[in-house]
């Protein structure tokens, strides 16, 4: 009996692996004809036919035998090499680039803290630059004393730092129907994950003296073109929202709403209105556009949930993920997110083959509540089809569904809070593709 | 500690005493933060736009679908279409009844439940490149047409602070509220169980990308990987070296001054959105030594005919600056990369 054939996916050979290259192949040749002209194809291959294995042992790399550059005192870039690693829109998606979005590249993150670089970003009526010192902060309403706050103000308030998601409510939505986008960046990328600092909203409600008997919701109102609204519940408003100007250790950045923004933790991405610049109490719901034409739920009646704020637990593998080739059999670490928007993640389980068998992940700490968790799994593969799949448990106890169970609730209209397990295909060639199992 | 709490009074005193004569005696004293000033009844007109379902916060004013009609047709027309249907951009008319069927469409006409909703959106946000441009008489005519269009209120119709909140939507019983999704300790609709072993009989694909779709439309998605430890490849992915050599930085300036003034809403420079293709703009103008200054008053003024019926909306905005450096740069053929 002879040993199955292996069957490896497209390897590019590490050149220590295999033979040195010398030159470029036919087609890489080409592509750089294309991409560089002439110029730089003589000098990639010179610089190539001579590098690549004079840089690896037993030789010393010229790296080590001249000096780097000097100390950079301005703001760090990433690496040249991570050049690719970007925000990406969705292409056809939109018809202007205004109101619009681009995803978080989660297939090449570690950890749950997303580069705020490479947050996703969504508008409605493009990115607005905000001189900080002439932006101001409302407040009005059902008040005792209506107030207008400086940044600096803000600033000023007794504040916190806290790690939290924010997922746009349609995060997914392109896959409520069917597949129609190939890798985890689009399927799951309207997502992130940032450590922010700011001011408790209900700090700034005592400080105008909201009238406690009235007070039901709140208009929060971006400064943009959009002057993009929604309504807060007061109960959210008081437990634990805050007034952001914090991210990641720095100020926000400008598409995530610099120089203030709302956090509502655990709802619907847009209620964490950007470039915030009103809020108003109230003691109705504000009815806005953005909470009856979008981000409310067709059921399958004909009937519309609206206020829908809360983002339900969900899951996904990041890596390996659609788009990925496995190189070979062997060992592989399954990695990826879970999150809900009602606490914590108590458990995330991890199925190879479609969800036939689960085993529990392990989980990354922190484990906190309304925040990306990171797990993992061993896996080794051996060369047979394979269909990834997670599945989480949040610290309620509600279990993460699959796409049948979510859609024989839900239906297929609205295209909101799609939580259903992912999975993804391994072919034998090493090849992983988005699908959906039933 | 003591004497912390001997002065802690005194100190709360002072705060009061000093806020008599200011405008906020019992809400600062409280917090003491001594942050913040009142705002103006002046100020806060100024931005209290948002109108409620009640009607609260709709501006005097008044206008009638007639009035609607023509300015829709010099503001709107060109996104939205004629008739409120193009639904490249969110579409504002038709599909009424439609929601509860098997195909439905889901337009202003068709699913809003409020008019009120209607005025606030065009007020803040409407038209999309140059927003708060309005006047309420023009918003109350805008969104007369607009309901015409899906036939809510006929084509005598004028609407007003009164008779907009009165404007029976036919989708005005259609929103309901579901508790479960509003409050973090809400419960579900969804009822999943955790079973571990023997889940499911066969597992069967039911859906996946038909061969060639994300070569299409997505490209090489493998550069869209981290060349290390993506699994896509061992060694140094080619768009290394490619993208060490190639020196393409930010846009050229006139794309970000396009994108600053709003034409990127509905212009590209290689395909037609609402408006022609720079490329296109550029070959058409090729040695017209007046292009510059035709295409200036052009653009200031608006106009239709010369790339089709659809009008291009006056562009008042910009300024003459920024247009002259955008119109060099749409006429070098408007490249977003050298
Ligand atoms: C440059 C193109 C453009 C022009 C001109 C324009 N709009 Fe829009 N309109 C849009 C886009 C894009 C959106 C969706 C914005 C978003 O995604 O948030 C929109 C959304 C709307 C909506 C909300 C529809 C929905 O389903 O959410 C209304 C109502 C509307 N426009 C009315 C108007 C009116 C009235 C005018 C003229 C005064 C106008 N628009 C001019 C591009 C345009
Ligand atoms: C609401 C959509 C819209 C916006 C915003 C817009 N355009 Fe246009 N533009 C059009 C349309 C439609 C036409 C075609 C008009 C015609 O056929 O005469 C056009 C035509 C043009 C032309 C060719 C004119 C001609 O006579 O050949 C130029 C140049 C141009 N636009 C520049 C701009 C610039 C610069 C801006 C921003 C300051 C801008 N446009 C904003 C819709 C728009």
């Amino acid at each position: 009996m002879s040993e199955p054939k292996p069957r490896y996916g497209r390897i590019v050979l590490a050149p220590e692996d295999f033979l040195p290259t010398r030159g470029l192949s036919r087609r890489a040749f080409f592509d750089l004809l294309a991409a560089g002209g002439a110029a730089a194809v003589s000098a990639a291959v010179a610089g190539r036919a001579q590098a690549d294995d004079a840089n690896l042992p037993p030789h010393v790399p010229p790296w080590s035998k001249r000096l780097g550059a000097p100390v950079n005192a301005a703001y760090g870039q990433p690496s040249p090499y991570e050049r690719n690693i970007i925000r990406r829109e969705d292409p056809g998606l939109t018809p202007t680039r205004e109101a619009s979005v681009v995803f978080t590249p989660l297939q090449n993150l570690f950890g749950i803290i997303t580069p705020s670089g490479l947050h996703f970003e969504r508008d409605h009526g493009g990115r607005p630059d905000i001189n900080p010192y002439e932006h101001r902060l409302m407040i009005h309403g059902l008040v005792r004393q209506p107030k207008i706050y400086t940044v600096e103000d803000i600033l000023r308030f007794p504040s916190v730092s806290r790690i939290h998601f924010i997922e746009c409510g349609a995060n997914s939505a392109m896959e409520v129907r069917n597949v129609s986008v190939p890798t985890v960046q689009y399927t799951h990328g309207m997502l992130g994950c940032s450590e922010f600092t700011g001011v408790l909203l209900s700090t700034l409600l005592d400080d105008v003296g909201y009238d406690k008997k009235r007070a039901r919701f709140i208009l929060a109102e971006g400064a943009d073109a959009a002057s993009l609204t929604r309504t807060i519940p007061i109960e959210a408003a008081l437990d634990d929202a805050m007034v952001v100007y914090g991210q990641n250790g720095e100020m926000l950045r400008p598409e995530n709403g610099y120089p203030l923004r709302l956090l509502v933790p655990g709802f619907q991405g847009i209620s964490n209105v950007k470039w915030l610049r009103r809020l108003k109490v109230g003691d109705q719901p504000f009815n806005t556009r953005e909470e009856t034409l979008h981000y409310s739920d067709l059921m399958p009646d004909g009937k519309t949930r609206q206020y829908t704020w809360i983002q339900e637990a969900k899951s996904v593998i990041t890596s390996p993920s659609g788009g990925q080739q496995l190189l070979d059999r062997g060992y592989y670490q399954i990695t990826g997110l879970a999150w809900s928007g009602r606490g914590k993640i108590r458990r995330v389980d991890v199925s190879t083959d479609g969800g036939r068998n689960w085993h529990p992940a392990r989980l990354q700490d922190p484990i906190l509540s309304k925040a990306l968790t990171r797990f993992r799994f061993d896996w080794h593969w051996d060369g047979s089809p394979a269909l990834l799949q997670s599945r989480c448990i949040d610290e309620t106890g509600y279990v993460q569904p699959t796409v049948t169970q979510w859609r024989a609730v839900r239906g297929t209209r609205s295209i909101y809070h799609y939580n259903a397990i992912q999975t993804w295909k391994v072919d034998p060639d090493g090849k992983v593709s988005n699908v959906q199992v039933a | 500690m003591s004497k912390w709490l001997e002065f802690m009074p005194r100190a709360l005193l002072a705060t009061q005493i000093v806020l008599v004569f200011g405008f906020t005696p019992q809400v600062t004293a409280a917090t003491g933060y001594g942050l913040g000033r009142p705002a103006t009844p002046a100020e806060i007109a100024g931005w209290d736009i948002d109108v409620r379902p009640d009607g609260q916060g709709l501006p005097p004013g008044r206008g009638s679908v007639a009035e609607g009609e023509k300015i829709y047709g010099e503001k709107c027309a060109s996104c939205h279409g004629d008739f409120g249907d193009n639904p490249q951009y969110a579409q504002l008319a038709g599909g009424v009844g439609s929601l509860a069927g098997s195909s439905p469409v889901w337009t202003v006409g068709s699913a809003l439940n409020n008019a009120t909703t209607l005025f606030d959106y065009i007020n803040r946000a409407m038209p999309f490149p140059n927003p708060k441009s309005l006047t309420p008489d023009e918003v109350y005519a805008l969104s007369a047409y607009i309901l015409n269009l899906s036939n809510i209120v006929p084509a005598d119709a004028v609407l007003d602070q009164k008779t907009l909140p009165q404007v029976k939507m036919p989708n005005r019983d259609g929103f309901i509220l579901f508790p479960g999704l509003m409050t973090a300790h809400g419960k579900s609709d969804i009822h999943a169980v955790a079973c571990m072993h023997d889940c499911v009989k066969q597992v069967k694909v039911i859906s996946e990308l038909p061969a060639g779709f994300t070569e299409k439309f997505f490209g090489d998605i493998s550069q869209e990987f981290r060349g290390l430890n993506t699994m896509n490849q061992t060694g140094e992915p080619q768009w290394v070296r490619v993208a060490l050599n190639d020196s393409s930085a930010a846009p050229p300036s006139g794309y970000a001054l396009a994108q600053k003034n709003g034409c990127t809403a509905c212009h590209a420079t290689d395909h037609k959105i609402v408006g022609p293709a720079y490329r296109d703009v550029a070959a058409k103008y090729q040695g017209d030594a007046q292009a510059l200054e035709k295409l200036k008053a052009k653009v200031r003024k608006g106009g239709a005919g010369v790339w089709g019926e659809v009008p291009m909306p006056p562009q008042t905005q910009v300024s003459d600056g920024d247009l002259d450096a955008i119109l060099k740069w749409v006429l070098s053929g408007g490249a977003t990369t050298p």
